[in-house]
């Protein structure tokens, strides 16, 4: 143990090792970040090709270049690949690079088993992308895989499947007691819980959503290889089953999973907001606790997704409450961003353009929310396209707008050069235009009756479907720009300044752009800019 | 086609841009109205909830509109040091809470009367299966139960692009259901195998079919018509190809329509009785095959392995024969191989097992008769 101390101590101040076992061994939290971060993008274009592979399919009426099998793998992969691979592994990389530098921490608290729970990922999804591969095609039941339609009727894959998920389950749940631990023990002295910056309150409460619901999804995987594998009945009706149970425990994991996609988002642009108004966030304390009591909300809901599953009328009312009361918080949240703005000093460089993008899209995206939280009116929205508007409008120009929103923003202090302002507002709208044409057609298409998950249509549907295939090819594509961008701010550019942006405060501006590969090796005096 | 579809494109991309009303040619935008109570309190509710969301985005939208254009360092603003209202948050707490509670109430109403079954004219078990509707009329004397299979009447060729597309592609079947309008209808939904989920927009009407258990729901249909509708849960790979469609007619109509089909299953069970040549049995074979088993194994027999095995050369159709008829009667417990006993009568189940016996070059020659089914259905209850 002493040996490994002192090893540690003796090459304390050199820099990283050269080639490729640099990244492969590393414990620096800024490298660990940055393997999350090309991970995630990865992710997020593998995931997006087969977005592109459905609106292709749904371009027009009839089959064209699909058949349903493999329409029901891509929209299952999709959705497995975005969020376990794409949104989730991004949001940790910011973690890892921003946590220790906004508390003023030399690293993340235990580098070791950071490293491995980033390495665990490209291993679980070689392993899922594997079963595209395989014979009986991969994961065809959607990425909420309800019983039986995923256990006595699943392919062969499905146990690939449920390994992988066992995979990434380890991996978020070492990151998270990473991030507790980090935020709990190596604040700067003087560094109140209540002096941190928003994004790291968000990441604290999103580590405890993980580690409390990582297992329950464990938990309801184990069921059904159990099912599969070893004649138990948990889902299965004929041996004293439930599939209904299915539902409750994957939804007891599926709530507070969309809060923890969202979260982190909420600290990003509570943290940009205010760099680009020159003005402190609005209502600090009150948007702590206003996280806090989303994520205790996110508990007791689940079932709001679930409505049409036969629940006795005082189930429906209770969780169509306590839905309901989830628009109070979220509405706080709104308010505080919009009064931080109110009598600012507006610039609108790049991540504010995907901040404000993501306050307004967020928005309509918690409107149709709180419509589809109206049980009676639920029963006419539940499984079509106006559901799958309503959380493509919170996920892609939430969460996804939020995490480019940080790319940009802290990109200047990772790299130590600025990006191309005008690519990055090119980026931005074409992005934004994209997303909305993509996505707010759906919502017609879905009032109309479109049911979701289905590869061909009826005809009145045509019109609209063609609209949203549309937008999702200029999505899609302009996200190439976003590379080109970053690779080229990567290799040079107009050199930033310490503080980079003229409004921004906090511990990061105040070390040197590039940040330094050690840094807050002893913790920082001043505190005064801790939180903007 | 595409050049067609692609100008018409262009011009609905003006109109939308252009903010233009003119949408008469584009289906419906919104919500059905639907014809039972239940569907318009539900369409009001829907109006209303969107109508607060509109105000709220207006109220929201509009004070970060006009900060965005005052409050912009080009126009010299300079920030202002405020950041926090104890009162002002007070207020946008409080505010949301009394709007929710505003909607709450009446959704509340409407769930209540939704819930609120109450005695029904008429009972119809709805039962899903990997893809189609089975319908059964339940009626207290057995012998006068109606019960029929609802399939997907699109041809293939309209789905593979081969046809033009009529005007009610996907969503017409070859037996739809009928009820009679103004009666309280009962719906006693269920599964045969996976979850499915059975949804009429114009009732209001949408239930998970879910195996093992029987969920009811209900609707008064006020007008005469054919209602349109499909399954909203995933349900496998032909999820998109089961849809529902109901006739709702006058009572007269309806209770003509009902003898109609008792006589017609009263001269089923008649021919089953009668020696059947070969020839009659693969010409009523190849039908059933079409209709019923080549979804999943194919035209040409070969399936799509290892989901849905092939049926030529191999396995139980140039096996044993009492086999091949346990495994098409009682299906295959965790695969998507239903049991067909249930949706076809002996004919057919005689009839399609002997096509399968002898169509693509099986050739086994066998000639399965309908009273040999008939016995081991009745024999195995």
């Amino acid at each position: 143990m002493s040996a490994v101390i002192e090893e540690h101590h003796d090459d304390h101040h050199h820099g990283p090792d050269k080639g490729i076992m640099r990244w492969v061994l590393t414990t620096n939290h800024k490298d660990i970040g940055t393997l999350y971060l090309w991970f995630s993008f990865i992710m997020f274009l593998t995931g997006g090709v087969m977005a592109l592979v459905i609106r292709a399919e749904l371009f027009q009426p009839g089959l064209q270049l699909v058949q349903p099998e493999f329409f029901n793998q891509m929209t299952t992969m999709h959705g497995l690949i975005m969020v376990f691979g794409a949104v989730m592994p991004a949001f940790v990389g910011l973690a890892n690079w921003l946590v220790p530098m906004m508390i003023g921490a030399p690293d993340m608290a235990l580098p070791r088993m950071n490293n491995f729970s980033f390495w665990i990922l490209p291993f679980a999804f070689a392993m899922l992308l594997s079963s595209l591969l395989m014979e009986g095609g991969a994961p065809n039941f959607g990425w909420t895989f309800y019983a039986p339609l995923s256990t006595d009727y699943g392919p062969p894959s499905t146990t690939f499947f449920i390994f992988g998920v066992h995979l990434m389950g380890i991996s978020s749940i070492m990151g998270s007691i990473n991030v507790i631990v980090t935020i709990l023990n190596l604040r700067a002295p003087g560094m109140t819980l209540m002096k941190m910056p928003l994004f790291v309150w968000t990441w604290l409460i999103t580590a405890y959503l993980l580690i409390a619901v990582m297992p329950v999804l464990a938990g309801v995987v184990t069921m059904m290889l159990m099912d599969i594998h070893f004649n138990t009945a948990f889902f299965n009706a004929g041996g004293g089953g439930d599939p209904v149970l299915f539902q409750h425990v994957f939804w007891f994991f599926g709530h507070p999973e969309v809060y923890i996609m969202i979260l982190p988002a909420f600290g990003v642009v509570s943290a940009i907001i205010p760099t680009f108004a020159r003005k402190r966030l609005f209502g600090y304390d009150s948007m702590v606790y206003a996280t806090a009591s989303i994520a205790f909300l996110s508990f007791i809901v689940w079932a709001h997704h679930m409505f049409t599953v036969g629940i006795p009328i005082a189930g429906e009312l209770y969780f169509m409450y306590a839905t309901m009361l989830i628009a109070v918080p979220t509405g706080v949240k709104v308010f505080n961003w919009v009064a931080t703005m109110w009598q600012g000093s507006m610039t609108f460089e790049t991540p504010m353009l995907f901040s404000i993008a993501f306050v307004i899209l967020f928005t309509i995206g918690g409107f149709s929310g709180l419509m589809l939280a109206i049980v009676p009116a639920d029963f006419q929205y539940h499984d079509t396209y106006f559901v799958v508007a309503h959380f493509h409008y919170v996920l892609v120009p939430g969460s996804v707008f939020s995490i480019m929103a940080a790319v940009y923003y802290w990109l200047p202090k990772w790299t130590g050069n600025m990006y191309n302002e005008t690519l990055g507002k090119t980026h931005f709208w074409l992005s934004f235009i994209g997303v909305n044409i993509t996505f707010f057609p759906q919502h017609f298409t879905g009032l109309a009756g479109m049911p979701r998950r289905i590869p061909d249509y009826a005809l009145q549907f045509a019109d609209y479907n063609m609209i949203s295939s549309c937008g999702a090819f200029l999505f899609g594509f302009s996200q190439l720009l976003f590379l080109f961008i970053v690779i080229r701010t990567i290799k040079g550019g107009k050199k930033a300044t310490d503080q980079v942006w003229e409004g921004a405060h906090g511990l990061e501006w105040t070390i040197p752009s590039p940040a330094p590969y050690h840094t807050f090796s002893t913790p920082p005096k001043d505190l005064s800019e801790a939180h903007g | 086609m595409i050049r067609a579809k692609s100008s018409q494109w262009i011009t609905g991309l003006f109109l939308l841009l252009s903010g233009h009303a003119a949408f008469a040619g584009w289906g419906d935008l919104n919500m059905t109205r639907g014809v039972t109570e239940i569907s318009r309190e539900v369409y009001d509710l829907h109006m209303i909830i969107f109508g607060v969301c509109v105000l709220i985005g207006i109220v929201v939208f509009g004070v970060m509109i006009v900060s965005m254009l005052m409050h912009r360092k080009s126009l010299g603003a300079k920030p202002a040091t405020f950041h926090e209202n104890t009162r002002l948050e007070y207020l946008w707490t409080i505010i949301p809470i009394v709007i929710l509670i505003g909607l709450a109430v009446p959704a509340t109403g409407t769930l209540r009367a939704m819930y609120d079954a109450g005695e029904s004219d008429l009972d119809i078990e709805v039962r899903g299966l990997q893809w189609k509707w089975q319908y059964t009329y339940l009626n207290e004397d057995p012998t006068r139960e109606v019960k029929f299979v609802s399939n997907l009447l699109t041809p293939a060729t309209e789905i593979n692009n081969q046809a033009d597309k009529g005007q009610f592609y996907l969503l017409e079947v070859d037996e739809p259901l009928v009820i009679p309008v103004n009666k309280r209808i009962r719906f006693l939904i269920t599964s045969e195998d996976v979850i499915h989920a059975w949804w009429v927009p114009a009732f209001a009407v949408k239930k998970d079919a879910v195996p093992g258990f029987v969920h009811e729901s209900w609707a008064i249909v006020e007008e005469p018509g054919v209602y349109r509708g499909q399954c909203a849960e995933l349900c496998g790979k032909d999820h998109g190809f089961m849809p529902i469609v109901v006739h709702a007619v006058e009572q007269s109509e309806y209770e003509t329509w009902l003898a109609g089909k008792q006589e017609e299953a009263r001269l089923v069970y008649e021919t089953v009785g009668k020696e059947w040549t070969k020839d009659e049995l693969m010409a009523t074979g190849e039908d059933v095959y079409a209709r019923v088993c080549q979804t999943c194994h194919q035209a040409n027999g070969q399936g799509i392995p290892p989901a849905f095995p092939s049926l030529v050369g191999t396995g139980l159709s140039v096996g044993p024969i009492d086999a091949h008829i346990d495994i098409v009667v009682n299906g295959k417990a965790g695969t998507a191989m239903q049991a067909f006993g249930s949706q076809l009568n002996p004919a057919e189940l005689a009839a399609v097992i002997t096509y399968e016996r002898n169509a693509w070059g099986n050739d086994t020659g066998d000639v399965l008769q309908p009273s040999r089914v008939n016995e081991m259905l009745t024999g195995g209850q």
